[in-house]
């Protein structure tokens, strides 16, 4: 599958990632563009249905990033965030759903390198695992099932 | 056509599968799962279970599946462009396996599926099914078939009814309609002429326990009683009695999106969740699960006898067994008997 | 348990309650729920191995609540939801009388649920041993031996929600479920639905759960879901040093520490 190109998405915070991001572009750092960002005021408000729908939609890989603990523009939003990761990644881990496909980072605005860093080594590692048939198989146009 | 009797030996009886499963045919029966029996799709005869009374789920599950698609629509530029579900696609099916009681159901969700309107897909589902009933040699305390109109031997809604004769005996074989006719004839040896053969006596003993017209006729009375509450103060308001049931025919209709593709599905519901009856203006006719629970009986047994001339209820006493909080219909029933105003 | 039928005769003699929610012999040995609101109902009250339904999910049942103060035989789990419930703001002294009956099987009054509360932190929330291989044997799998395993045994799954049903945490007038703009989590219960549903189920429990399988034994398919919201309840332990249910204090999903380790996060 050389010609394999993942189709990733992000899920940032406003005041840190996306404007590390946005640091990335002007600072004229190429980096690779299979990556959709989805721009949220905080991380405390990304929803973990929200990870699992991009799967569902034909995601291979997704990312995760905001501000650096204590550095939160709404001072614990990211905090939260940790701990709602932690417990999430770890049922996904139980139940067999790969996580090596799902990347947390803390970006700051400042990093604009590190962003295009975290991009690009998260599409290469996605690349080598491939599209993540296995979800889709299960979640694409749903069959007919009576008892599997 | 005639109901011939005919008699197939012990051993026979897997050579009947095999020789189906040799034309390919889908064969669904029961077998176990985590401790439960449930129906799924079978390849050899092995896995087919045995000695147990009844399933945890009804055999609806292949002639009225839990979700089905109704139609797929495609999306472009200028144009959608809607197609039906073809029933045609809809495969042939033989269940084997099935109790009397859910043999009797069939009738039921037929005729709920044909009241105003014929329902096509159901309907197609029917004609592709080939029904091998399993007379009852043991009953359970949930069983009540005898009280609605059935029986462990009921020959009603199958295509062939097997009983076997004694513990380790072989097989009556009661072929019932065209569609049995035609199994028979693929393997007419196994089939051989049987004697005068008296099946009662092999069939579970099951007394009736109330008389459903006296509870019909209550029913028209208590409608506004305290007992609707009484008896559902520990329904918790699941589902799992209506899924489970062989005639409970609710349904939701669901559309599902990916980008440019759609499909509308109709999948199960019950009138037990508390939004069922939830209005887009916010208003719930049923808000609370003593109306839900007084909705589930009054339809069963007497509106649905009102229209369509059947009892909604086969006595497999499946709600009872899967409910988690023990509503037994059975107790409920004999109590509304006895119900006055 | 004479004690139990003495003192919920006392109760509702005296008018201090207006139902006592307890146990009572069901169907072919099972047991169920009873509401007994004539005094000469409670004799009819029982205790032994076989009640391990979460009485604790009526609580918050509109037809039951109206009914006036309650007071309710609790077991240990069932303590433990109540004491989830009161930090939820779902119940209160006023409106509830716990009858606790302690792991060797006596009957305990408490004047308030402070008391229970106390009492329950004695017992922390621990995965039995049975529980503890099961959970063992799917972490040893790989994580393709996994998502086959649970693919599997949630296909399986009817969605008919009697494992929201029997949970006492899971008292929402609209579940997530029901919500259809968007819809969330789909109504069919297709494979990709069930999945959702599960894994949504697991997380609305973390920090919550009290480990009561009453999810488990309401599934009519036997399906372990409870080893989901099992593995929360570990995986609370070894992160945030695990929880229990409190009024007063901290709720592990609801709060944080400054310094809460990860492994992954670059």
């Amino acid at each position: 599958m050389s010609d394999f190109e993942p189709k990733m998405i992000a899920f940032v915070c406003n005041w840190c990632t996306y404007a590390g991001a946005d640091l990335t572009g002007t600072s004229r750092i190429k980096y690779a563009s299979n990556v959709r960002i989805v721009r949220f005021p905080c991380t405390g408000r990304i929803d973990f249905m929200l990870l699992l729908k991009a799967f569902d939609e034909g995601a291979d890989g997704i990312i995760v990033s905001g501000c650096h603990p204590n550095d939160c523009h709404y001072t614990s939003g990211n905090f939260h965030a940790r701990r709602r990761w932690i417990m999430f990644r770890s049922l996904c881990e139980f139940m067999g759903i790969d996580i090596r496909r799902i990347k947390f980072s803390w970006v700051s605005a400042a990093e604009g390198i590190k962003w295009a860093e975290v991009v690009n080594t998260t599409v290469g590692a996605i690349r080598e695992l491939g599209p993540y048939e296995e979800y889709r198989k299960v979640a694409g146009k749903p069959k007919e099932v009576i008892n599997g | 056509m005639n109901t011939d009797k005919r008699l197939i030996r012990k051993d026979s009886l897997e050579n009947l599968f095999d020789i189906l499963r040799k034309k390919n045919k889908i064969i669904y029966a029961p077998v176990s799962k985590n401790s439960k029996i449930i129906f799924n799709k079978v390849e050899s005869f092995q896995e087919i279970a045995t000695g147990y009374v009844q399933t945890v789920q009804s055999p609806k599950e292949v002639y009225f599946p839990r979700f089905e698609t109704v139609l797929e629509y495609t999306m472009s530029k200028d144009n959608i462009s809607v197609e039906s579900v073809n029933p045609d696609d809809i495969p042939e099916v033989i269940l084997w396996g099935v109790r009397p009681c859910d043999a009797m159901g069939i009738g039921i969700l037929s005729a709920i599926f044909n009241q105003d309107f014929d329902d096509e897909i159901y309907n197609k589902h029917l004609s592709h099914l080939t029904v091998l009933g399993f007379s009852c040699n043991k009953a359970d305390e949930y069983c009540f078939c005898t009280s609605v109109g059935g029986n462990p031997g009921n020959t009603e809604g199958s295509d062939i009814l097997f009983t076997q004769l004694g513990e380790n005996g072989d097989y009556l074989a009661e072929i019932i309609t065209e569609k049995g006719w035609s199994v028979v004839s693929l393997a007419e040896g196994l089939f051989e002429t049987a004697g005068e053969i008296n099946k009662n006596q092999f069939l579970a003993d099951l007394p009736s326990m109330f008389e459903i017209d006296e509870i019909r006729k209550n029913l028209e009375n208590i409608y506004s009683s305290e007992l609707w509450t009484e008896q559902s103060l520990k329904c918790i308001g699941c589902g799992a009695c209506a899924y489970v049931c062989p005639t409970c025919a609710c349904f939701d209709l669901q559309d599902e999106a990916h980008g440019k593709l759609g499909r509308r599905l109709r999948c199960w519901d019950s009138c037990g969740f508390s939004l069922f009856t939830l209005h887009a203006s916010g208003h719930n006719p049923r808000q609370l699960q003593s109306q839900r629970w007084r909705q589930r009986i009054m339809h069963k047994f007497s509106y649905i006898p009102e229209k369509l001339s059947v009892f909604g209820c086969t006595g497999c006493g499946r709600c009872s067994r899967a409910c988690p909080a023990d509503m037994n219909i059975l107790e409920y029933l004999i109590s509304l008997q006895e119900a006055t105003i | 348990m004479d004690e139990l039928k003495k003192k919920a005769t006392e109760l509702l003699e005296s008018l201090t309650v207006k139902v006592v929610i307890g146990y009572e012999e069901g169907t072919a040995g099972r047991t169920r729920a009873l509401f007994a609101e004539k005094p000469e109902d409670a004799c009819r009250l029982i205790y032994d191995s076989r009640c391990v339904q979460n009485l604790a999910t009526y609580l918050t049942k509109r037809e039951v609540r109206d009914k006036g103060r309650i007071a309710i035989e609790a077991t240990l789990p069932v303590m433990r939801s109540i004491i989830q419930l009161a930090a939820e703001f779902q119940v209160s002294d006023a409106n509830l009388l716990v009858l606790g009956i302690t792991p060797d099987g006596k009957l305990i009054e408490f004047g308030n649920l402070a008391e229970v509360e106390a009492f329950i932190h004695q017992y922390p929330i621990e995965i039995n041993q049975q529980d503890r291989e099961e959970l063992a044997k799917i972490e040893k799998m790989t994580p393709a031996e996994r998502w086959k395993f649970w693919t599997d045994e949630l296909s399986l799954c009817i969605k008919c929600y009697a494992c929201r049903a029997a949970c006492p945490m899971c008292y929402c007038d609209r579940c997530t479920v029901d919500c259809n703009q968007p819809q969330w989590i789909p109504v069919p219960s297709h494979l990709p639905g069930n999945l959702e549903w599960h894994i949504m189920r697991a997380v609305h429990l973390t920090g919550r759960c009290v480990d009561c399988d009453a999810c488990y034994n309401a599934c009519p398919l036997n399906i372990p879901i409870h080893l989901l919201t099992k593995k929360m309840v570990e995986e609370a332990t070894v992160h945030f040093g695990g929880y229990q249910p409190t009024i007063k204090g901290e709720h592990i999903m609801s709060t944080y520490r400054p310094d809460d380790k990860d492994n992954f996060i670059q």
